[in-house]
């Protein structure tokens, strides 16, 4: 138990997917401009996150063990088609949640977030518990530096800021002061 | 489409319209991997790889790929490109291909590989596809590399495992920590973004016409 909270924090906080390892910046710049769509697109995200680290298990205990260089191929595969059908799934039982995850639900395929978890869930040799734990904490994180971004730049909106700043550089250095914060962590579950 | 010359379709890519710098695309490796110089330029070459042989198969199959599937055809290809890419690295040059880790893998979800597959090699001969994605390719090393050598000589005052400034240099150890390569690419767009600005103006005095900004 005491493994999996670990798991959860590291995830969550330490090794931040956003701030720290650098996964999932595509939605972090693109739709952090508000925070009620931040919070929205880290609800897919955990709920993407959830089930491909249900499927990666079930891929490396049954199929991956005969075909270890298949690994990628089947991984990116697997991906695209579980959020085609999770679109659709959502689309027929719920059309108003379908209505406000609108273009974020395919574009979450390329997100480098979701093909990050695959492989470090592999690499680590994370179990079933352990890789929920690892999926929840990763999407916790995404959802946190996203709605965190979020509300940093719509202070910013209203700010005084030189018209040399305005747009993505700006954002880049609001970014890296975040991740300077998020290394504060570092030293949370060592004491 | 747009028409344009062999020429375009190769410098195209390379600065001005960038991957990285001015189209934003790709950043994930571009911010992770780039605390190094010798980092960078494998990345770099890993995904020139990867983008000049996905380009030249898309291309050469683009009549045969339905357009309902295209998406899943193009990841599969670029998939087996990225496997191709990750063992020979595994092969070459062992310590660097440790260094990168899950991010050669992560190529394939590079949304500019996927990207210039969908806007250009789909719709192009052969030619013109090895073209552009050598271009691009070229555009994105180029990029990796400020971003390394930056990165590098700050934060290790090193190039390349070379020491610079001998022994009385501190070194920025936060350039080579992830908060680095939010900064060094934040502080490059600024860059560029005044640059920009100052050409417009001067473009801007003697002809009277207001000069058209790129859309950063």
């Amino acid at each position: 138990m005491r493994d999996l909270v670990w798991i959860f924090l590291s995830a969550a906080v330490i090794n931040n997917f956003t701030l720290a390892l650098f996964l999932g910046l595509c939605p972090f710049m693109g739709v952090s401009a508000r925070v009620g769509t931040a919070l929205r697109m880290g609800g897919a995200n955990v709920f993407v996150l959830v089930i491909t680290s249900l499927c990666v298990w079930a891929l490396n205990t049954w199929v991956l063990v005969h075909a270890p260089y298949l690994q990628l191929i089947a991984f990116i595969v697997v991906i695209a088609s579980l959020v085609q059908i999770v679109e659709m799934a959502i689309r027929k039982m719920s059309p108003t949640l379908f209505r406000e995850l609108g273009i974020f639900l395919p574009l979450i395929t390329t997100n480098c977030a979701i093909l990050g978890l695959a492989i470090f869930q592999t690499n680590r040799g994370y179990g079933f518990l352990e890789g929920m734990a690892f999926a929840l904490g990763a999407g916790a994180g995404l959802t946190l530096a996203l709605v965190l971004m979020a509300s940093l730049r719509e202070t910013v909106d209203l700010a005084d800021v030189p018209a040399v700043a305005r747009g993505l550089g700006l954002v880049l250095i609001i970014a890296g002061s975040l991740s300077l914060a998020f290394m504060g962590f570092a030293g949370l579950l060592s004491g | 489409m747009r028409t344009t010359t062999p020429r375009q379709d190769l410098l195209r890519g390379i600065w001005r319209e960038n991957p990285v710098l001015i189209h934003l695309l790709g950043l994930c490796p571009a911010l992770a991997v780039t605390n190094t110089v010798a980092n960078s330029l494998a990345m770099g070459i890993a995904t020139f790889f990867v983008l000049t042989g996905s380009s030249l198969l898309v291309s050469s199959l683009r009549r045969l790929i339905p357009a309902e599937v295209r998406i899943s055809a193009y990841i599969l290809i670029i998939a087996t490109f990225v496997t191709v890419a990750d063992m020979a690295l595994a092969a070459i040059v062992p310590d660097i291909h440790k260094a990168l880790g899950a991010f050669i893998a992560l190529i394939v979800v590079n949304c500019m590989i996927l990207g210039r597959q969908e806007a250009f090699a789909s719709k192009n001969t052969v030619g013109r596809a090895l073209l552009d994605a050598v271009g691009t390719g070229t555009g994105f090393l180029i990029a990796m590399l400020m971003m390394g050598s930056v990165r590098e000589v700050l934060g290790a005052g090193t190039f390349l495992g070379i020491s610079l400034f001998g022994a009385g240099f501190e070194p920025w150890v936060v350039m080579v920590l992830p908060p680095g390569g939010f900064f060094t690419l934040g502080f490059l767009l600024l860059g560029l973004s005044w640059f920009e600005r100052r050409r417009a103006r001067r473009q801007a005095v003697p002809g009277g016409a207001p000069a058209l900004r790129r859309a950063a």
